[in-house]
């Protein structure tokens, strides 16, 4: 389990509380500075709350060293950069770094990883050479390739059309389906109410809902935290929001 | 990775003895050698042209790692200011006038390196920034440039103003065994610290972020960069004055052959610099120049600027 205690970061969380369960898929869901990023990178360990604190099963993660931590929580920043044209399967393989393992080893987890991700075609391409989708693909690959129990993606839809937004979705649950934890920061409600177990809403720092994605992106829930008058249209898992 | 390698010392192996031969004086390999060619070869072609191997290994090591952590392929050592802070401490030997007695040039120039090296980890704090980092470097270097002329106009002879002139240009021109003693445990040592690097260096592939979440200490990679390139650095510095552009071109010559991960790219980059700095020093040594030899550090200027050109525009036609 994946928990968070009473969060604080100064101007970005006031006090954030949450149990998040291994084999879920759950979405992080706000308006614009309601501390989305802020709370899935402290939850990464990356920054160290001013107050609260981060438990990897119990463990505080400010207990555990950099690379044990690592290992157990694979983190897909907003921008995924790659400062170096290099092939599909080096780009996996840096998800090896904490590991320190073979290179056998290594690289049965990146070609695991490549055909998760029906990239085994792209394994030798430069990454320049990759359309948005692939690329998207690519870097996923990069985090499954290090094994974590945790995936933590910041908008990792963010910027593909709606086919390769669905494929990833499905390739996320997927890895949720074999036991990871799954958080993702989404923008997309829709996405979020079709394709989440469980949704977060943040609202100035503060947790403003937690639950299914019925209850947690409910319609009063979205004009209180969106300030905007919607209605969900459709059957549940095929939800569309009109506003 | 172990091919580039493999090649790279084969073409080392075979150069750094056909370099021996090259000069004002050509030594005949199929002749037996007479005293003064032994003495030619023993006390002036190899330390020079050990120092300059060791000089372009680290130089090309310190480059390559530099783009590394820069994540910029014109990305250069003496971003860093060390450079520039070695320079100043060897100048402010020859203002003082201890340059001439025994060790005091290349210790002011380490002491300059060292200074350097902790003004710049000062500056940058604790939080490892890789951009308050680099323009805490380029300060430095402008600090370190700004007090060299400063050092210059005031000089107290013109004798030590031609000195501290000469001597900035680079060159290995009349080094012998001591410099080599001077600059190769401080680059060996230096090019073992860039190559422990290496892990971090490509973790910073991903970006800072995602660097850290693979389990980089961002401030502890920031320490082995700044101690390795000091050393490299530093160290070619204090026997050889500055010498520019290696650190630039050379991991671009290698990147190719690789699999493009910094790691793999710092002990490529050591050999290709010290086939680089050999060769060119060699050349050097044959130009027929009225009034001595090229110096080195002008040869590799020339070569390195029109490249730094070239990658530019290269850039640019990749931007449009």
């Amino acid at each position: 389990m994946l928990a968070a205690e009473a969060l604080v970061l100064p101007g970005r969380l006031r006090g954030v509380s949450l149990n998040l369960r291994a084999g879920e898929v759950t979405a992080i869901c706000g308006p614009n500075g309601a501390g989305k990023s802020s709370l899935l990178s402290c939850l990464g360990g990356l920054i160290k709350p001013a107050a609260g604190a981060v438990t990897l099963d119990g463990v505080p993660l400010g207990d555990l060293n950099p690379e044990a931590r690592a290992r157990a929580l694979g983190y897909l920043p907003q921008t995924p950069e790659v400062a170096w044209d290099v092939s599909v399967a080096t780009l996996a393989g840096l998800g090896r770094l904490p590991w320190r393992t073979s290179a056998a080893e290594d690289s049965a987890a990146v070609n695991a990883a490549l055909e998760a991700l029906d990239l085994p075609a792209f394994a030798q391409r430069p990454v320049s050479q990759l359309s948005g989708g692939e690329r998207a693909r690519a870097l996923l690959a990069r985090v499954l390739a290090g094994t974590p129990r945790w995936l933590l993606a910041d908008e990792p839809l963010a910027n593909l059309d709606l086919a390769h937004q669905l494929s990833l979705l499905g390739h996320l649950r997927a890895c949720a389906g074999q036991g990871m934890g799954v958080v993702l920061v989404l923008h997309d409600l829709a996405l979020a109410m079709n394709h989440a177990d469980r949704v977060v809403v943040l609202d100035q720092g503060t947790l403003a809902a937690d639950g299914p994605p019925g209850l947690a992106l409910a319609e009063p829930v979205l004009e209180q935290v969106w300030g905007v008058k919607a209605r969900w249209l459709g059957e549940p898992g095929k939800r569309a929001l009109a506003v | 990775m172990t091919r580039p390698i493999a090649l790279l010392l084969a073409a080392l192996t075979l150069a750094l003895p056909l370099s021996l031969l090259a000069g004002r004086v050509w030594i005949d390999p199929t002749a037996p050698l007479g005293p003064e060619a032994s003495l030619i070869l023993a006390e002036l072609r190899l330390p020079r042209a050990v120092l300059a191997v060791l000089l372009g290994a680290g130089l090309g090591a310190s480059g390559a790692a530099m783009q590394g952590y820069l994540r910029n392929p014109l990305a250069d050592p003496g971003l860093f200011g060390i450079a520039p802070g070695a320079a100043l401490g060897a100048v402010l030997s020859f203002w003082t006038g201890w340059a001439s007695t025994g060790w005091a040039l290349p210790a002011f120039a380490l002491i300059g390196a060292a200074g350097a090296m902790l003004l710049l980890t000062l500056i940058a704090g604790r939080q490892g920034g890789v951009v308050l980092f680099t323009l805490a470097g380029m300060m430095i270097a402008s600090l370190a440039g700004a007090l060299m002329s400063l050092a210059i106009s005031l000089s107290p002879t013109p004798f030590a103003m031609s000195e501290i002139v000469t001597w900035l240009m680079g060159a290995l021109t009349d080094r012998s065994w001591r410099e080599v003693w001077i600059a190769a445990p401080l680059t060996l040592a230096g090019i073992a610290v860039l190559q422990a690097a290496g892990r971090g260096l490509d973790a910073l592939t991903l970006g800072e972020a995602a660097a850290r979440s693979l389990g980089l200490d961002p401030r502890r990679l920031q320490m082995l960069l700044v101690l390795g390139v000091g050393l490299t650095v530093g160290g070619g510095v204090a026997v050889a004055g500055i010498i520019g552009f290696v650190g630039l071109m050379v991991p671009h010559f290698v990147r190719p052959f690789t699999d493009g991960r910094p790691s793999c790219l710092i002990l490529p980059s050591a050999l290709a610099g010290a086939l680089l700095v050999l060769v060119a020093d060699c050349l050097c040594r044959v130009l027929p120049l009225a009034g001595g030899e090229l110096r080195l550090g002008i040869a590799l200027s020339l070569l390195g600027a029109p490249f730094f050109l070239h990658l530019l525009l290269r850039l640019r036609r990749e931007l449009v």
